[in-house]
Order: structure tokens, then C-alpha cells, then sequence
């Protein structure tokens, strides 16, 4: 097991790690000063002000209107209960009794599974992987599994795609895509990329060779299912054929065969949804995550599925060694990283092992800093040589990057991100590939 | 009917006892539906002991019991029915009237005439187990103004339920033709039978409910006009008088009476729901994956084992169940890869890749002919070329491929047909003899290969003709180039405009002597013929059941694409794995015709999408049985041949530029490989 007291203290006085050349880590205080690479990938700053006033479209007539927020239904209550003078008494109080079940029901339920109460926008916001979802600019970001190209999904709801190959950067946006949460490209094609959105689940078909730079929304399709959404999470399978989507308020996940536009729903009850779905690199299982302390391990080859109760908390990240045998995951509120492997032979894991213990640590040098806490997700290259992880806040860093090799506690680093604002996540991934890439 | 004379061992080993197994099942589901439904129909908000107490006691009572097993030989009808009608090429009619051919088949009128009388058997059960008023056909009589009134009269109501089951079941066999009901689609997943039937019985109730809400609309609003003359029919013939002092039926007071609307709503749904039920358990055990050997060890199951299957040609359900293994196996299964790629004993030949690999090749240079043919032909009809003697020796005589089709497509009773003619008995209706001079009218009702006046006897004959590939003029006999005979109705400027073009017929100088002789007698008819054309195409109603349907024959080009698509999988999955499997290098000696095969499909495809209508998405149908997969094979085929391309491209690398393919291919493998399709 390795904890964080093994680690070299982290670099200090404002100092960031900038890139890895020689297998040494290189600081610098600025980020201008780093050597350049084989694609100098364009700007990708992203100011929040630049963004915001594209998300809210005021229409200019609609200032004109007064906004009643009352629901058809809300409405014909109030007529109901304005008629319910001339009601007969019986009528009034039996009805009374069976909205008071129906209250009582429901908030039951909702207390069984809490976070059914949480709004659409908040519950995206509580499953993201990606750390302070609601407030950052950058909301999800997806790197091409085989040609240097990504996804970048921005707070204004636009995606914009940037290429080694082409100078156009295509800005992707639909009326439909709304609180982006979660981006993949599709595995053997080199177009597709699958958006979780907050209605809907969106498949872009960008043409790479194509020099428009605003897509038409005629190139999305748009793939949905009553009762399924928010949508926090997209995998494809690594051969491509198939999509799976998961939303937390909806308890089946659907396996989606995009072309023909069919789905068939996998619902299992418990656990009350599904928050996070990641397919293994071999294809052979998948992880679905959800709201309650509880995860499932299915098998993508008959589709049954093994339940994997937690102790503490929902499982709320994991991802998969490169051969598919070992999973990685953690758990809310414990500052530990589990691992489980899987094997063809018969007999799996009884119960998981923690591997890593990222409990706070405080490293003192010129200046005191304190690195440690709940992991927020979970990255592991293709190659199998190193795991990032990403934490949640402490007082001093509002997160932290770190990553093992995989060997674990054999080498290990740790990398704070390059500016402190929520901005960061997009250095977290890139400086992951950019380590694979060297 | 026809596919117990088969003599197949599948369908006699497997499934036939597949079939068996669903109807075991579905009928040992009829309890708990009539449970379900005896409580609805029973149902009373205001005395809810009573209601349950009731229930309990009608469920044990000897009428239910025997409405059971009545139920029980329904339900072995309905199974009987799905097993000799089911399909895994849907029949796409390519206009109405094609589709009112179909309606209007002999075989198709049994099928409607055996589910209106046994609808009409279900909804007895459904009234003797609903008892009160609709108990029994005849009930006493109120005794009204006259004492000399009968003893017993007509039960409007329980005759009103019987109707509505005959309604609910020819509007049941009707969806059926109309929404492909009795075609069969795979799975994208593979799941446990259990777990499948527990997901889907849901949506089968909603189902249910939503088409009963339906026909109970249709219905009432049937009954309202015409009740009375099967009333008058029935009280004739029964001698049973009508109580004029209650309510006829067929009034507006009669039928706005809520509990009645209720029950026969109730009833409509548990009528539908035991026989989707039926259905879809069928569905789900006749497409249970079936595993085939590789190699057997024994002569005797040579023919059981995948390479001798994949080559079948007439049990298409065991083709496609073969196609699915291999693609599974291909996938899922090394040790079985290790067997498809290993060599015979004695004498060292890889016999099970070159079975397998020349079959999945066999399957889709298929489709790429059939898709170029299908481009050719479109493309010169789109051009408003007319199909006149002239212009089409012409081109005859210029460019050999494309008019060839071109020829075998347009009716023209002069041109020597250069393809062989089916010569089975039935062949008059697959339209391979006289087509051009008999009536415009016929060529919409034979096209269809698949078209009910084709029995699946004929279908099987029909397949084992399909042309060899590689033959050009071969494939011009094939079904789907055929179909699209309706097209010369698709504009009536068009047909006028070829009739003008007639008026100054051109001897060819290209077409030999005889026919010279014959020219004159042909070319009146074809004018004739053009003439009537021109006449009937102004006819709305004629325009309007002879018009092609938008998409249709993209539709019917993709038909049996699932085969293909699974074709693409395995084979691309085994190349791929072949990379480090393969020890021998089997694979490699035939990797350049499986590419240079799925880059002419690919090419193929791409120029089918650029077509009008190809590349439009149907519009989604909500809540019924009928199973609308095959309306976006296509886009599932296109989508798996890019992924097929790229999984062997991203496999092998920069090694395929040493693979010998033409330099066209090369250029478009260079594209895939740098992920620029």
C-alpha cells in the first residue's frame, strides 16, 4: 500500500510543473517556458466571462410577457380547489387523503434514494467527474482514443473540437445540448462523439476532413428515452458497437445501438440509478456506479451482473487497468483507492483491497502544504505505466493532481495543476496523455 | 404449413422445439393474465371485499376453468400461426398497391379469418369470465307493453363483446401485414432468455393497452354506423327477437356508457396481451444464439458444423443464427478462433477460414452488386431517361454493364433477355416471363420477390437461382432489382414525355436482323403501352397506389443487412485477431480480397447514401408490436463496415501497405488509416 508520506514534497514558492522530458519532471514559475512539442496545440484559454453570456438568450420579446411559473396542473389544482365549494364534503376530504398518501410516498421514496430531490442541473453537478462542475468553464473534455484530437466542452454549452491535423477548430451546438456532463469518442470511427446532456444523449458526426467550423445540428443525432435523464454518463464499447448511457434518476441503463437508433434498457432496481458507467479496455465487463453504496460489475457477454456493496458510500470513481483485470475505484468519503481483480478462472474477488491511502499529509519545506483527500476521479493510461488521480480541495490546494505508476509506490510524482481556478480540469487530462505521448 | 415440409435439420431439431418451448411457456403464462384481468374486470372501488371475495370465487368456478382451457388452444393457434409466418428478411412492399396485395393474399385472408373467430372465442371467455350483463347471448326478456312477448331475447351486450374480438383480431392480423409483425430481429445484446421476457413484459402491457385503446375506438365508432346489421343478422338467424325496451347499442346513448367502454377496453387488452405475449416469446427463443461446432470429428455432423451451415441458402433463420455465432465466436471465444484457424490434419489446408472467409466475401460482394446495379438503375431513371428501343441498344451497344441492368430493369419486349429465366412452376409470379407486354398494371403485384403471391416455397427456389457473384447479367434477376419495376410510376411527365419520344422510332444499326424484322410489331406495342401509361398515370387514384413509397426500396435493398453486418463483425473481428493468433498466417493469403471486398461495399455505400431519401431517418413508430428494425439496417450496416475497416486498420498498421490491393483501394485505405472517413 502506498500513502502520501512517500511522496517528495511538493514543489513550492509558486513554482509549477510544467512537462516531463528525460523522465525528470521540469518546474518553472511561468507556463510560457516549456519546450515545444510535435503539435503546438492552440490557446485553450477559456475566460468565464467570455462565456457566460452565451449561456442565458434573452429573447427580446419575452421581456414583454409576464411569467407565470404555474404548471397546467398547478393550474387546474387551483380551479379544483376553488370549484371544491359546490364539491360535496365526502369528495373534498377523500381526495385530500389519498394526495397526502401520495406526498407521504413520495418523500419516503425520496428519503430511500436522497438524491431524487436534487434538481437536474444539481444532480449532474454531484455525479460529474469532474471537480466543481456547476462553477468550472471547461465541463467536460474527451481525447480521441487514436489520432491527436479532443473534445472540449465549454459552460456556454458548446463543444469545440481541435485537431492536430487542421487549423479549423468546428464549435459544435444544439438546441438539445445543455449541461454537458460527459463526452467520449466512439472507438474504431473517426467522427463520432457521444455527449451526455442534460435531455438527451447527443451523437456528433463531425467529418474531420470537413472545413465548416459550426456544424450543423443536422450532423447530431439525438438518442433518448422517456424517464432517462439527466444523462451523467457515456461509454462506448471499445469495439465500437455499442453505447452505454446511464442517468441517475432512471434505474436501467441502455445499451444503445447508435446507427439504428434502438436501445435496450438493462434495469436492475436497487441502488436507485445509475451515476457512472466505464467500460474495461478489453471490452469484456463493465462498471456501473450508483447513488447508494453500491456498484455492478457486468459482463458484456450474456449481460448478468455482480453486485458489489460498499460500506461507506457511493462508489465515485474507478477505472480499469489496460488488460481489463483489475479495477481501481473509490469510495465517498474515504481518502483510500481500492482495487478488485477479475479473473476468467472460476471464483472471483471476495472483497477489494485498498492500494493507495491518500490521506492528508502535510510536507514541510519553505512553506507547510497539506496534500490529501477524497479522490474525485480516476485516470489510467493506456499504456498501464501511470494512474492520476485527481483530489478534492483542501484549504490550501483547492485540488491536487497526483499520479503512481502503476507498479505503485515504486516511482510517483505528484503534480499541482497550473492555476488554481476552477479551471484546471483540462491540464489534469492533457498532462495525463501528454505523459503517454512522451 | 411449408416449413415442416423443409427438410432441414435445424428447423426439425431446433426450432421446432423452440417453438414448442414458447408456447409451453405462453400458455403456462395464461393463468396469471386471467388472474390479472378477472381482477380488473371485476373491479369495484365502493366494495373492495366483496370485489376480492368475488374474484377469488369465480377463479375456482368450472367456467373459468373452461375458459381456460379454450385460452389454452388459442394461445396453440396464435403459436401455430407465428411459426409458420415468422421471418427474418421482412417483405417491404414498395408501393400500396403492393401493400394491398398483400393484405388481399389468400393466405393472408386465412390468417385474418382464423384470428377473427378466435378473437371471437377469446372475448366469449373474456364475457363469461366478466359475467352481469354480458353473460350469455340470450337474457331474459322485460316484459314490456304486450304479455305475449319471448321468453328469452338478445343480449346486445355479450353479442357487442363478440364483435369487438372478430374486430380486435382482424385488426390484429391487419397490423401485422402492415407493421412486419411476423418478422424476427436480432438482438443487439445476447441475454438470458429469463431476463429478457422480465424486460420486456412491461412495454408488452403498455402495448397492449395503448393498441386496445385503439381498436376500441375504431371499433365504437364502427359499431356506431353499422352494429345494426349484424344484429339483425344475428336475431334472424338465432331466432332471437331484440327487447325494444332497452337501449340499442348503436346509438349515442348506448355506446356513452362508461363501464362498457371499460370492459371492452379491458377485455381488447387482455385479448392483445396473451398474444403478444405469444409473440414475443416466441421472439426471444427463435433468436437465442445457437452455438455451431467449427469442426466435427465426425463425418455424420459435417453438416451441422459453421462452414457447411453458413453456405445454406434455404433455411435462412439458421443462416442468420450461423452468422450470429460466428460473429459472437469471433468476438467472444479464443479457443474457437484458435479453430477457424487451424489447419486439417492430414494435408494441411485451413479448410474452415477458406469456408467461412469465402462465404462472408460471398455475402457481401452480393450486396455491393446489388447496390450498384440498384445505382445504375436509379441513376438513368433519374436522368428522365426514356425507356424507349432507342436510346437503350444505344447504350446497348456504347457501354456494356450498366445498360445491361438497365435493360433487364425497363420493360422492352424486343431486347433479347440476356440472363436465364427462373424456370420454376410458380415463376409467373416472380414476373421473369412476359412482363413487358402484359398489362402496366400487373408489374407493381409481381415485383416482390417477397411478396405474398411469391409462398416461401417459392422464395427457396427463388434463393437457390440468386445469381453467382461476379456474373453481371446474373444479378439482374436478382429480387431487389426486380422490385423496383413500380418506379416507371413514379411521375407521369416522365411516362409522358417517353410517349412523345416515341413518335420517330430508330432502327439500330447495332441489333441483328431478326429482331430487325420483329421491330415493327414491338415498337406498336411499346407504343401502345406508353399510351396507356400516359393515360393511366393522369388518374389520381391510380398515381396515388402505384407511387413508390419515399425510402422503400432503400428499405428493401438492406432487407437481410443484419446478415451482412454480422458478416462484417466476424470477419473483421478474425483478422483482427488473426494480428496474434494466427499461427499458420491462414489469414493473410486472403486479407487482400476481404479488404479490397469491404472497400468496394464501403464505396458502394457512400454512393446508395448520396440517393434521394436514403439517407432520411423513418419517423419512429410509438407503441406497437410490429418490430421496425429493418427501417435502419442500413445505417447499421454503414456504420459497421466503417468500424470493420478501421478494427483491421488499427490492427495492422503500417503493415497493410505492404497487403497487394488496387491502387483505388490503397488511396482509400491510406484515408482510413490516418482516421480521415
Amino acid at each position: 500500500m502506498c500513502s502520501l508520506a512517500l511522496f517528495p514534497p511538493p514543489l513550492s514558492g509558486g513554482q509549477i510543473t510544467l512537462y516531463e522530458a528525460n523522465n525528470e519532471l521540469v518546474a518553472g514559475s511561468s507556463p510560457d517556458c516549456y519546450e515545444k512539442q510535435h503539435w503546438d496545440p492552440p490557446s485553450l484559454n477559456f475566460p468565464r466571462e467570455t462565456l457566460k453570456p452565451h449561456s442565458r438568450p434573452e429573447s427580446s420579446s419575452k421581456a414583454a410577457f409576464l411569467d407565470h411559473k404555474d404548471t397546467l396542473w398547478m393550474r387546474s389544482a387551483g380551479a379544483w380547489y376553488m370549484l371544491a365549494y359546490i364539491l360535496p364534503k365526502w369528495l373534498a376530504v377523500s381526495s385530500g387523503c389519498v394526495l397526502a398518501l401520495i406526498r407521504w410516498m413520495s418523500s419516503f421514496h425520496g428519503s430511500l434514494f436522497p438524491h431524487l430531490t436534487l434538481s437536474g442541473e444539481e444532480m449532474t453537478a454531484e455525479f460529474s467527474q469532474v471537480l466543481d462542475w456547476s462553477d468550472s468553464a471547461i465541463r467536460s473534455f474527451a481525447w480521441h482514443p487514436h489520432t491527436d484530437k479532443f473534445a472540449v466542452a465549454l459552460l456556454d454549452d458548446s463543444i469545440k473540437i481541435y485537431n492536430s491535423r487542421s487549423a479549423t477548430a468546428p464549435t459544435l451546438k444544439h438546441r438539445l445540448q445543455r449541461n454537458v456532463s460527459a463526452m467520449q469518442w466512439k472507438p474504431l470511427c473517426a467522427s463520432a462523439l457521444a455527449v451526455a446532456c442534460h435531455t438527451c444523449l447527443l451523437v456528433w458526426h463531425v467529418d474531420p476532413s470537413s472545413l465548416s467550423t459550426r456544424p450543423s445540428s443536422g450532423c447530431a443525432q439525438v438518442l433518448s428515452h422517456p424517464g432517462h435523464s439527466p444523462v451523467t454518463s457515456v461509454a462506448w464499447s471499445p469495439s465500437g458497437s455499442l453505447l452505454v448511457s446511464a442517468s441517475p434518476v432512471d434505474t436501467a441503463m441502455m445499451v444503445w445501438d447508435v446507427a439504428a437508433e434502438n436501445c435496450v434498457p438493462l434495469q436492475r432496481v436497487g441502488g436507485g440509478g445509475v451515476t457512472n458507467v466505464s467500460w474495461s479496455p478489453d471490452g469484456s465487463r463493465l462498471l456501473a456506479a450508483t447513488p447508494s453504496a453500491l456498484f455492478r460489475v457486468w459482463e458484456t457477454r450474456m449481460w448478468t451482473c455482480e453486485r458489489w456493496p460498499c460500506l461507506k458510500g457511493r462508489c465515485q470513481s474507478a477505472c480499469w487497468s489496460p488488460d481489463g483485470s483489475r479495477l481501481l475505484f473509490s469510495v465517498q468519503g474515504e481518502m483510500v483507492i481500492y482495487a478488485l481483480t477479475f479473473s476468467d478462472m472460476t471464483g472471483g474477488p471476495k472483497s477489494a483491497a485498498v492500494v493507495a491511502d491518500l490521506s492528508e499529509t502535510t510536507f514541510s519545506g519553505i512553506d507547510d502544504i497539506t496534500v490529501g483527500g477524497e479522490v474525485q476521479s480516476l485516470a489510467w493510461d493506456p499504456t498501464g505505466e501511470r494512474l492520476a488521480v485527481l483530489l478534492k480541495g483542501t484549504e490550501f490546494l483547492k485540488s491536487s493532481l497526483i499520479y503512481f505508476n502503476s507498479s505503485l509506490a515504486f516511482k510517483w510524482e505528484w503534480k499541482r495543476p497550473l492555476n488554481l481556478n476552477p479551471g484546471h480540469i483540462l491540464q489534469m487530462f492533457s498532462s495525463l496523455k501528454s505523459v503517454t505521448a512522451i | 404449413m411449408l416449413s415442416f415440409n423443409q427438410d432441414c435439420w435445424f428447423v426439425r431439431k431446433v426450432v421446432r422445439w423452440r417453438a414448442l418451448a414458447s408456447i409451453a411457456w405462453s400458455v403456462l403464462l395464461l393463468p396469471a393474465t386471467t388472474t390479472l384481468f378477472v381482477f380488473l374486470v371485476r373491479f369495484s372501488l365502493f366494495h373492495p371485499v366483496e370485489w376480492i371475495s368475488e374474484c377469488f370465487g369465480l377463479l375456482t368456478a368450472a367456467s373459468t376453468i373452461f375458459s381456460l382451457i379454450l385460452l389454452c388452444g388459442v394461445v396453440l393457434v396464435i403459436g401455430f400461426f407465428n411459426l409458420e409466418g415468422y421471418t427474418v428478411v421482412p417483405s417491404i412492399p414498395c408501393s400500396r398497391v403492393a401493400l394491398l396485395a398483400k393484405v388481399l393474399h389468400p393466405r393472408q385472408c386465412v390468417h385474418s379469418l382464423v384470428h377473427c373467430t378466435v378473437g371471437m372465442m377469446v372475448m366469449w371467455c373474456a364475457s363469461v369470465m366478466a359475467g352481469g350483463r354480458y353473460q350469455a347471448l340470450g337474457s331474459p326478456c322485460t316484459r314490456g307493453e304486450s304479455a305475449d312477448a319471448p321468453e328469452v331475447c338478445l343480449n346486445e351486450y355479450h353479442l357487442f363483446l363478440l364483435l369487438a374480438g372478430a374486430f380486435i383480431g382482424y385488426s390484429h392480423s391487419f397490423l401485422g401485414v402492415v407493421q412486419n409483425m411476423n418478422y424476427v430481429s436480432f438482438q443487439i445484446i445476447q441475454q438470458y432468455k429469463y431476463l429478457r421476457c422480465k424486460g420486456s413484459l412491461p412495454w408488452v402491457l403498455k402495448c397492449s393497452a395503448v393498441q386496445s385503446l385503439y381498436a376500441v375506438r375504431n371499433y365504437v365508432a364502427l359499431y356506431f354506423f353499422f352494429g345494426h346489421i349484424p344484429r339483425a343478422w344475428i336475431s334472424n338467424s338465432l331466432n332471437l327477437p331484440i327487447d325494444s325496451s332497452v337501449h340499442s347499442l348503436d346509438s349515442l346513448t348506448g355506446l356513452l356508457d362508461f363501464s362498457l367502454l371499460y370492459h371492452l377496453w379491458i377485455s381488447g387488452a387482455f385479448l392483445l396481451l396473451t398474444w403478444y405475449i405469444t409473440v414475443l416469446l416466441f421472439r426471444i427463443y427463435v433468436t437465442e444464439a445457437h452455438r455451431f461446432p467449427v469442426q466435427s470429428t465426425f463425418a455424420e455432423d459435417a453438416e451441422q458444423c459453421l462452414p457447411k451451415v453458413l453456405s445454406e441458402k434455404r433455411t435462412l433463420i439458421m443462416k442468420f443464427l450461423a452468422l450470429q455465432d460466428l460473429a459472437l465466436l469471433s468476438q467472444h471465444s479464443p479457443p474457437r478462433r484458435q479453430e477457424v484457424f487451424s489447419l486439417s490434419q492430414p494435408g494441411g489446408h485451413p479448410h474452415n477460414w477458406n469456408a467461412i472467409s469465402k462465404e462472408c466475401l460471398a455475402l457481401l460482394s452480393d450486396l455491393t452488386q446489388r447496390l450498384v446495379a440498384h445505382h445504375d438503375a436509379v441513376a438513368s431513371n433519374g436522368r428522365a431517361r426514356p425507356p424507349s428501343a432507342t436510346s437503350d441498344t444505344r447504350t446497348t451497344s456504347n457501354s456494356s454493364v450498366s445498360s445491361a441492368v438497365v435493360s433487364g430493369t425497363e420493360d422492352l419486349p424486343q431486347t433479347p433477355r440476356p440472363s436465364v429465366l427462373l424456370k420454376t412452376p410458380g415463376s409467373v409470379f416472380l414476373k421473369s416471363s412476359g412482363r413487358g407486354i402484359s398489362s402496366p398494371l400487373t408489374a407493381p403485384f409481381t415485383p416482390d420477390l417477397d411478396s405474398p403471391f411469391s409462398t416461401p416455397s417459392l422464395r427457396h427456389l427463388a434463393a437457390q437461382q440468386v445469381p453467382q457473384q461476379g456474373q453481371w447479367l446474373g444479378s439482374v434477376q436478382s429480387p431487389h432489382i426486380i422490385r423496383r419495376g413500380p418506379k416507371l410510376w413514379s411521375t407521369s411527365t416522365d411516362s409522358q414525355a417517353n410517349g412523345s419520344a416515341l413518335a420517330s422510332p430508330v432502327p439500330t444499326p447495332s441489333s441483328p436482323p431478326p429482331e430487325q424484322k420483329s421491330s415493327f410489331m414491338a415498337q406498336w406495342l411499346q407504343n401502345r403501352k406508353e399510351q396507356v401509361k400516359g393515360f393511366m398515370a393522369k388518374r389520381v387514384l391510380v398515381v396515388y397506389l402505384f407511387n413508390k413509397l419515399p425510402e422503400a426500396s432503400s428499405q428493401a435493398l438492406f432487407a437481410d443487412s443484419q446478415a451482412h453486418i454480422w458478416a462484417l463483425e466476424g470477419l473483421s473481428h478474425l483478422v483482427a485477431a488473426s494480428f496474434s493468433e494466427d499461427k499458420y498466417g491462414v489469414v493473410q493469403t486472403t486479407l487482400p480480397s476481404i479488404l479490397g471486398c469491404m472497400l468496394s461495399l464501403q464505396e458502394a455505400v457512400d454512393r446508395h447514401f448520396k440517393l434521394p431519401h436514403a439517407s432520411s431517418k423513418p419517423v419512429k413508430t410509438s407503441c406497437s408490436m410490429g418490430d421496425s428494425t429493418y427501417k435502419t439496417l442500413r445505417f447499421a450496416l454503414r456504420a459497421a463496415l466503417k468500424t470493420s475497416i478501421y478494427r483491421i486498420t488499427s490492427t495492422f498498421g503500417e503493415h497493410l501497405n505492404a497487403v497487394c490491393i488496387s491502387a483505388e483501394h490503397q488511396k482509400r485505405l491510406q484515408q482510413f488509416m490516418e482516421y480521415r472517413e
